[in-house]
């Protein structure tokens, strides 16, 4: 039932597959996302307790609950790297760390320069914002780790551990704003209950989230395909790929 | 349209600073991870290519040494 799946343990099936599938998230991600931004920034009404300000939200949200899901992805990569000695895994997982170091910085960002004007604050030492910059510096030490080792197996590896270890940390910013009393708002959209805001911010809302999360598929392509060759230099169809190129 | 004008959509009902840096820094930083993502793949093309042509070298060199030629 899985055989299908056999061929792509091979290093340049998966390669092919990354370059066929490239500039579909490429041009989806954009056509995406330049739908929600008009839509957030001109089209949805104004929020009647935050003004204007709130549009910082089509950024903020998307990019702070994708900066947890592509941790998360990482992580799946890193264990099953771990696990089945798989060394494309390891490819993905590196290929992943820095989007979502650069994700995480966004989410940050967007978050300080829209709590100073809300809070009157930049920057808070509660739950929710101190557990995600941890997740910036996990971020960080997993490129660090992945960039220490001239082994990439060791590396990957290494950086591996290190992820597995700080996936504690994604369940307590996820439910950090339920725990603890924190300056932070509790979550606008969730599963099981009506989300609590206007339609009309809503679906700007959600494209954006495809957006981002389209565009962070399109640049871990481009990444993985880097770390992949890297992995690969000595082999023929490199080799071939490197001769083409050229050309 | 939500805003009358185009001052009014630039203003962000006085939040300008705010909204527009955080849109600014997003957008910069996505495109320069694009850039470098995309800058390291034809550094890793050059590097692999230098590499096959000092290995190519390297080859001749050594055959030169074997066959007891004066090398020009």
């Amino acid at each position: 039932m899985w055989k299908w799946l056999h061929p792509y343990a091979q290093p340049e099936r998966t390669y092919q597959l990354a370059t066929k599938l490239l500039p579909w998230f490429a041009v989806s991600s954009f056509i995406t996302l330049v739908i929600g931004f008009v839509w957030g920034l001109a089209f949805a009404p104004v929020d009647y307790q935050q003004g204007q300000s709130y549009r910082i939200i089509f950024i903020h949200v998307p990019t702070a609950s994708l900066s947890m899901t592509i941790y998360m992805a990482m992580a799946t990569a890193s264990l099953i790297g771990m696990v089945w000695q798989l060394k494309l895994s390891d490819a993905a997982a590196a290929a992943m760390a820095p989007i979502g170091a650069v994700i995480t910085v966004i989410a940050l960002f967007t978050g300080s320069f829209w709590g100073k004007p809300m809070w009157g604050t930049w920057w808070i030492w509660d739950a929710r914002l101190t557990s995600e910059l941890i997740l910036l510096f996990l971020y960080l030490g997993v490129i660090a780790l992945h960039s220490s080792f001239e082994d990439k197996v060791l590396a990957g590896r290494a950086a591996g551990i290190l992820t597995l270890v700080g996936v504690i940390n994604i369940p307590i910013i996820k439910y950090s704003v339920e725990w603890w009393n924190t300056l932070h708002q509790g979550a606008t959209i969730s599963k099981l209950e009506k989300p609590s805001m206007d339609t009309e911010m809503l679906i700007p809302l959600l494209i954006n989230i495809l957006g981002f999360a389209l565009l962070i598929a399109a640049l871990t392509i481009v990444r993985f395909r880097n770390e992949v060759i890297a992995r690969n230099t000595m082999r023929p169809w490199v080799k071939e790929l490197v001769a083409k190129e050229a050309q | 349209m939500h805003f009358d004008t185009l001052s009014d959509f630039f203003a962000m009902g006085g939040y300008a600073f705010y909204v527009w840096f955080s849109y600014g820094l997003a957008f910069s930083l996505i495109v320069i991870l694009t850039v470098v993502s995309v800058r390291d793949r034809r550094n890793l093309f050059n590097q692999i290519r230098s590499k096959q042509v000092r290995d190519q070298k390297l080859k001749e060199y050594r055959k030169g040494n074997q066959s007891n030629e004066p090398k020009a």
